[in-house]
């Protein structure tokens, strides 16, 4: 029912390829600058151009966590809670127990970190559930030809979050350890001898095999988030494409993705917790 | 040209199939295992769920990637316009 109201002349696969579109604004190659009518020239338009649903969408989602986060953490009440308020506490009570028994370390950052991460990523992911046409048909009233609702689809925003907390890795791990010792984790494991001449021959395959396994660790995060959320928005739009038949299998797979959207929200907080704990351990 | 839109068509089944199977494999016995540790210590049970609900988002990161992959090879398959150019300067040039 959807797919007709974009015109007639519209394919399926236009109808897909329009919802995949994000809105970039960028230099055209021309040198005029503007938003991106069509995926060619988005492409063209290259590195330096950016996703403004993304944008507007992420950091909209993140002042609602800031806005309802105060609002409770202001008016809490040491008697008996209402409800959102428990809602709340029950968050905050979750993520301080994964943190406290995953985290083997002292820093007041992680938790913090680690709750914005949750619930930020769970807003995020929880606009996959919007049927897909309800925000672009508003928007496109008001003119915005393209949009992707869901920021975490995006491979720009995911990528960001988890570089971001391999800086964060980074840091500590050269905080915590030095320098030397930073680099005598990376040059001396897995393989180790005695005989200095043995170690000075190891330390090019150790640097490869955890030069590889630290190269890996921010991008799998990123990319999981990404994988997982851009296949369940592509399915709700290829459902989208069956006209009646549509509403079954919306809701099974709306279900579905109930469970995953929370899981790999949860799935990003632990890993790095875990991450920034080994980050911080110290022998 | 076909050729090459078809293979592309034959790999992206593949990446996601294989990619799926092994998940399913994976899973499939993790789930058997947290089903044996259950009924061994009941009182264990919930840790145990939230370790396998944790072990099957790291399982699902590399399937994950297999399908974003292959969906990009649906929808923006870059080897047909490769194909086209190394075309246009074999016979141009």
């Amino acid at each position: 029912m959807a797919a007709q109201e974009h015109g007639g002349e519209t394919t399926t696969t236009d109808y897909i390829l329009h919802h995949l579109q994000n809105l970039t604004y960028g230099r055209h190659p021309d040198g005029a600058w503007g938003f991106a009518h069509t995926a060619e020239e988005a492409k063209e338009m290259g590195f330096w151009a950016i996703h403004v649903d993304s944008m507007f969408w992420s950091v909209l989602l993140g002042l609602v966590f800031f806005f309802l986060f105060r609002r409770v953490a202001k008016n809490v009440t040491s008697g008996v809670p209402g409800g959102f308020q428990n809602f709340i506490e029950s968050i905050v009570v979750f993520v301080d127990e994964s943190v406290r028994e995953t985290f083997q370390g002292r820093n007041p950052l992680i938790a913090p970190l680690a709750l914005t991460l949750f619930v930020w990523i769970f807003l995020m992911n929880f606009m996959d559930l919007i049927p897909v046409d309800w925000i672009p048909g508003v928007a496109s009233l008001m003119g915005i030809s393209h949009q992707k609702v869901v920021p975490t689809a995006d491979p720009n925003v995911t990528m960001g979050m988890s570089l971001s907390v391999f800086v964060l890795v980074l840091y500590y791990s050269i905080k915590v350890k030095g320098v030397r010792g930073f680099a005598a984790e990376l040059t001396l494991h897995p393989f180790s001898a005695k005989n200095p001449v043995l170690k000075v021959l190891l330390i090019p395959i150790n640097l490869v095999l955890e030069g590889v396994s630290l190269l890996a660790k921010p991008l799998s995060l990123g990319l999981r988030l990404f994988g997982n959320l851009y296949a369940g928005e592509l399915i709700f739009i290829l459902i989208a494409l069956l006209g009646l038949w549509q509403m079954p299998l919306h809701l099974a797979w709306a279900i579905f993705h109930i469970l995953v959207i929370t899981l790999q929200a949860f799935i990003f907080m632990m890993l790095t917790i875990v991450y920034l704990s080994l980050a911080h351990e110290d022998h | 040209m076909e050729f090459v839109v078809g293979m592309t068509a034959v790999s992206v089944g593949l990446l996601i199939g294989l990619g799926a199977l092994g998940v399913g494999i994976g899973v499939g016995s993790l789930g058997g295992k947290l089903l044996e540790g259950s009924a061994r210590q009941p009182e264990l049970a919930p840790m145990l769920q939230t370790k396998f609900f944790i072990a099957i988002g790291l399982l699902d990161a590399v399937a994950m990637i297999g399908v974003a992959i292959g969906l990009y090879f649906t929808f923006a398959n870059p080897f047909p316009g490769q194909l086209a150019a190394a075309l246009q300067i074999v016979s141009g040039g």
